[in-house]
């Protein structure tokens, strides 16, 4: 915590994640927004009134309904109680009342292990967990606790109603510890769900779903579309499957597979290979890690034979190496050149070179010439 | 225009304190002092004082054990209201010498190759009768593993103690897990996990949900010293305390963490002088005087409930047995040591001379109760073994509610297909 409020000073401002969060909009604003892909044909997502709103918002939206229906869910969290260092929480104390939002001891082994006790109960909780650089003292909890609940007493117990949420990814300026995308770790644990939407209405679609899951799952908000992303929201009350990708953008010569705000970098070098090589390329958002849906990617390597995995992690034993995996297996005849990985470089997330170590745009679009010049 | 932003997140970080004021009742006034006092964050007044003294924690009296009985058997002196009901206490010593013939042929049947391991709780099984009246029986509890006793006194039957460690199909837990790690809806007992101490900050989790349900019931959850060094003993204690939550925090401070005996373990007054730091009410309990574990046990959790806190017992005790079937004691400390406590200290010999002061006891039931749980017991593991192992099925069960994702539905597969083709490799296994 130390170490987080002095990168707050070195960001020149005194609440870490607030300043982190509005830097983060600045640091995006400097670029062209974020866009939004177009919602696809397949998705949950409801008709009917919808509110423009971001991506914080649009979790608040979700949280809110999510409590609303269910007397038992609570959130609680580091800076929860005053709406969240990222805002997500605002208001729900005042609507719902302290004893179901509230503020913890700064310590994530004691917000994982709280929640799992709340959950066993049978009862439903949002567990925030302030950066997903900080939730390995909860990794026991999650990984030995949470995950493995329900089994090791023979389906006599579970902990199924926690969700952990947790904004991740980089956001311009944060450097090793505020930076990081932990999901490959926990998608090597049975008994989780892992997921990270891309967009405002896939969150609140997403989020609800986690909540709603009996299973714990792990919610990652990639805290540089927190401000970024804005889209029409639903203003109904709507889950999005978890275990199914979408095709945002379909395409014919390369598939194009990422998850969270990685999908916006696969849209913008789609754009770039269909004007400056008349490539066409299929994107599909993950959004749910695991279980992750091999059916949809596999149907679309099938027809275009070549495929670039995105994601912001390093790149050794990162997501993308079981998606390769899993695409050779049910691929193997299909491919027509190798198979692709753009991802972070294995090293620590280093704050003065994070334009190198992300995946852009240019990257994947080098990444698609490689795959279609093979 | 780095200016600008700076001085807009100042903007911004004043708003959020002013909020966070607000919302947490504190008042946002300048800090007023007065010569003798000051005020400081968080509503407190601090005495001032020109006597740069060093609190030093070893100069404090040590907390002292509660007991009503010593070793001979006697109430001490003035105790009154303590094992007058014969029945009661018959009932009390029965089940310490259940508990005892349950650990002496499980411990047994381990070392014939008839169950893969065992934990024994020789010389803890005051605690576990005591804490097992002190609590009611629809307080959840999370246990460590050296609490089976607590278990027994809720209704689990020996056959669910026996068919959990053969891994039999009757296994609640589905043959899953080593032996001892019981769990029973029925009897509020969370499945025992053997990562040590991360029941305590699940503890405090139940416990909040318990004071929401307000229906009077509290979490007990019990750990030893040992494990009281890991970082969930503090998460589990802040949490519990500052969330005010209804949880009894049962140490069994026995001595040893496998070979690490306490003065490796910790330099304080023992774990009860830690629940001060986190405003937690705490006892000392003699953990072998199973009438003191059962008042303090009571009286703890009766405090938790009415005040909606979390209230810390410390059982001193010995364990007198290896730490489980896979230590020999005897390497880490002398045999002279092992039969000094348990002469002096076994809380069954301690229990037994009170009852025989009081003409309750005497060989003859000793010989015959020995004898009938003995039985008991042998019956019930006899029956377990023969019981066959849970359906391969069952491995891939549970990991996920609702529909099985597709990749454990692949390897499922998978798995059965590979089966069919090697019928010889995987015979005999009793599936």
């Amino acid at each position: 915590m130390a170490l987080r409020r002095a990168l707050a000073r070195v960001s020149g401002a005194q609440s870490s994640g607030r300043a982190l969060a509005a830097a983060g909009a600045r640091a995006l604003s400097s670029e062209a927004a974020v866009e939004v892909p177009r919602l696809g044909q397949v998705d949950a997502i409801p008709s009917g009134p919808a509110t423009r709103m971001n991506l914080f918002t649009a979790i608040n939206q979700g949280m809110r309904a999510a409590m609303q229906t269910d007397d038992d869910c609570i959130l609680f969290g580091e800076d929860v109680a005053f709406g969240g260092v990222f805002r997500c929480s605002m208001g729900l104390r005042e609507e719902f009342g302290g004893e179901r939002v509230f503020n913890t001891p700064l310590c994530e082994q004691g917000i994982a292990g709280f929640a799992i006790g709340y959950a066993a109960t049978g009862r439903s909780c949002i567990a925030e967990l302030q950066f997903a650089d900080y939730i390995f003292p909860a990794f026991d909890q999650i990984v030995n606790e949470a995950a493995k609940f329900r089994y090791r007493s023979g389906g006599q117990f579970d902990c199924g109603g926690v969700t952990f949420r947790s904004p991740c990814g980089a956001v311009g300026h944060g450097g090793l510890y505020h930076s990081q995308s932990p999901e490959a770790y926990f998608a090597h644990t049975p008994g989780l769900k892992v997921v990270m939407p891309r967009s405002p209405a896939q969150a609140k679609g997403l989020l609800l779903s986690c909540i709603r899951d009996p299973n714990p799952c792990l919610f990652f908000e990639p805290k540089a579309l927190y401000r970024a992303s804005v889209e029409d929201v639903p203003d109904a009350d709507y889950e999005i499957p978890i275990g199914k990708a979408e095709v945002v953008t379909a395409g014919d010569d390369v598939t194009l597979v990422a998850w969270g705000a990685q999908v916006h970098v696969m849209e913008k070098a789609a754009a770039m290979a269909r004007d400056k090589l008349g490539v066409s390329c299929e994107v599909i958002d993950l959004r749910s890690i695991l279980p992750w849906d091999a059916e949809t990617v596999a149907a679309s390597v099938n027809k275009t034979g070549r495929v670039v995995i995105a994601h912001e992690a390093p790149k050794t034993g990162g997501f993308a190496a079981e998606v390769a995996s899993e695409i050779q297996e049910r691929c193997f005849l299909r491919l027509e050149a190798p198979i692709q990985r753009v991802t972070g470089y294995d090293t620590p997330f280093p704050l003065a070179f994070e334009r190198h170590y992300v995946p852009d745009a240019l990257k994947v679009f080098e990444a698609v010439k490689a795959a279609t010049s093979f | 225009m780095a200016i600008v932003a700076a001085a807009a997140a100042r903007a911004a970080a004043r708003s959020v304190r002013s909020m966070a004021a607000r919302s947490w009742g504190v008042t946002a006034r300048a800090m007023s002092t007065s010569p003798e006092a000051g005020e400081y964050p968080g509503g407190v007044t601090l005495p001032f004082t020109t006597d740069m003294a060093f609190h030093d924690p070893a100069d404090d009296d040590r907390i002292p054990v509660f007991r009503v009985m010593d070793e001979s058997g006697m109430l001490r002196e003035g105790v009154e209201g303590f094992g007058e009901d014969r029945e009661d206490v018959t009932n009390m010593y029965t089940t310490m010498l259940r508990i005892h013939q349950l650990d002496t042929i499980f411990y047994e049947a381990q070392r014939q190759g008839r169950i893969s391991f065992y934990m024994t709780a020789n010389g803890e099984e005051s605690i576990h009768v005591g804490a097992a009246l002190g609590f009611n029986n629809d307080d959840p509890v999370y246990a460590q593993y050296r609490e089976a006793g607590l278990l027994l006194m809720r209704g689990f039957t020996l056959q669910q103690f026996a068919d959990q460690c053969c891994s039999n199909e009757d296994d609640g837990g589905k043959g899953r897990q080593m032996p001892v790690h019981y769990g029973s809806p029925e009897h509020h007992f969370y499945t025992i996990s053997s990562p040590l101490t991360t029941q305590l900050p699940q503890a405090a989790g139940t416990g909040y949900a318990m004071k929401m349900e307000g229906k009077g019931r509290c979490c007990a959850v019990f750990f030893g010293e040992g494990a009281a060094s890991e970082g969930d003993f503090h998460a589990g204690m802040n949490f519990a305390s500052t969330l005010e939550a209804p949880v009894v925090f049962f140490c069994r401070n026995n001595g040893y963490a496998i070979s690490t005996p306490v003065k490796d373990q910790y330099r304080g007054d023992g774990i009860a002088s830690r629940a001060a730091g986190y405003g937690m009410p705490s006892i000392r309990v003699d953990g072998a005087d199973v009438f003191a574990v059962r008042e303090a046990t009571r009286a703890a959790r009766d405090m938790a409930v009415a005040e909606s806190r979390p209230v810390f017992v410390e059982a001193m005790a010995y364990r007198e047995g290896h730490h489980s079937t896979s230590d020999d004691s005897t390497r880490y400390r002398s045999g002279d040591e092992i039969a000094h406590w348990r002469e002096t200290s076994n809380p069954i010999g301690r229990l037994r001379r009170f009852m025989e002061s009081k003409g309750w006891w005497d060989d003859e039931r000793e010989k015959a109760a020995n004898k009938a749980e003995r039985k008991a017991v042998l019956q019930a593991l006899t029956a377990a073994e023969k019981k066959p192992a849970p359906d391969m099925s069952e491995l891939f069960s549970d990991v996920y509610a609702g529909e099985q994702p597709w990749h454990l539905a692949e390897q499922e597969v998978a798995l059965r297909k590979h089966m069919a083709r090697h019928p010889e490799h995987y015979a005999g296994e009793g599936h």
